[in-house]
């Protein structure tokens, strides 16, 4: 009898299904720009997967080294992307994604 | 056993990325991510990198996650009216996001990744964080260092950012208290008794 082993097929389909979604939620989020900082999220969480994965079943450890760069990189958008939203919203008083185009000045 | 565990937590996590773009109210869109990233760190446990799992955990929970909920809170928003529209961008949205599923399909179909074709633990090895740091702290050192300048770059720019004084609010201005002189302040009068001042 053939037993099924977890697989590095398994861990790169669910970060493929990952990064679809993320790209998804930025186009049907059009109008929410807090969503669409959160689909970011969710396709940097899908990279992390995929790194890990291939630093696992290949059996270096360095994937796993960018993976951490990628988490410090992701932290740092989410940090300095809601930072410009909460300005924008003391200016603005509203955050409706059709109106950033008065930051071209 | 493994497979069982793989299964139930990549179903898990697949439904709550998808609830976190399909939520109404943003506050659950952050609680189905804390959840998302909840369970991709126990797919991480699974084929045995602790130590970002944990980290996973730390950063993206505890942090990222936790940042998004104080500012969806601290926004006055209305969140109905954002949401509106959302139907009429599904059809566009899903028609590239399955040509992007239909891309990384066909590339995956045709590489050729190597390595062994599934997960088997080593218990003699080091473990995942000693391993890690082995690397991190010889090979990746400046890597290292200039992650840490990206964020100290981050949080200036977040500071800087958010940062506003208000000129109504009235504050401790220490230079000027302490350069404050006696006789800036106290003024002594030679006072007649029955006159006043």
């Amino acid at each position: 009898m053939e037993t099924l082993h977890l697989g590095l097929v398994h861990y790169l389909s669910v970060s493929a299904a990952l990064f679809t979604i993320g790209v998804f939620g930025i186009f049907v989020n059009r109008k929410n720009i807090i969503v669409i900082l959160m689909a970011i999220e969710l396709i940097l969480l899908s990279v992390n997967i995929n790194l890990v994965a291939f630093s696992v079943f290949n059996g270096t450890i360095v994937g796993q080294v960018f993976a951490m760069l990628v988490l410090t990189v992701a932290a740092a958008e989410a940090a300095v992307g809601l930072a410009i939203l909460v300005v924008y919203f003391r200016n603005r008083g509203q955050i409706a994604t059709e109106d950033v185009n008065v930051l071209r000045g | 056993m493994q497979l069982i565990a793989f299964y139930i937590l990549s179903t898990i996590v697949v439904l709550s990325a998808l609830f976190v773009i399909a939520a109404r109210n943003p506050v659950h869109s952050v609680l189905w991510l804390i959840l998302a990233f909840f369970t991709s760190a126990g797919l991480l446990v699974l084929i045995g990198a602790e130590f970002l799992a944990m980290l996973l955990v730390v950063v993206y929970v505890g942090a990222v996650a936790v940042l998004f909920l104080f500012v969806v809170m601290m926004l006055d928003i209305d969140f109905v009216e954002l949401k509106q529209g959302f139907l009429s961008y599904v059809p566009g949205g899903a028609l590239i996001a399955l040509a992007l599923l239909a891309e990384i399909g066909i590339v995956a179909a045709a590489a050729n990744f190597g390595g062994p074709e599934t997960f088997k633990p080593n218990p003699g090895a080091p473990t995942n964080a000693e391993a890690l740091s082995n690397v991190l702290y010889t090979d990746y050192l400046l890597l290292f260092q200039m992650s840490g300048i990206v964020l100290l770059v981050a949080m200036m720019g977040a500071i800087v950012l958010t940062l506003r004084h208000r000129p109504s609010v009235k504050r401790q201005n220490i230079a000027q208290q302490t350069g404050r002189k006696r006789k800036d302040a106290v003024e002594l009068k030679d006072v007649r008794p029955g006159q006043g001042i």
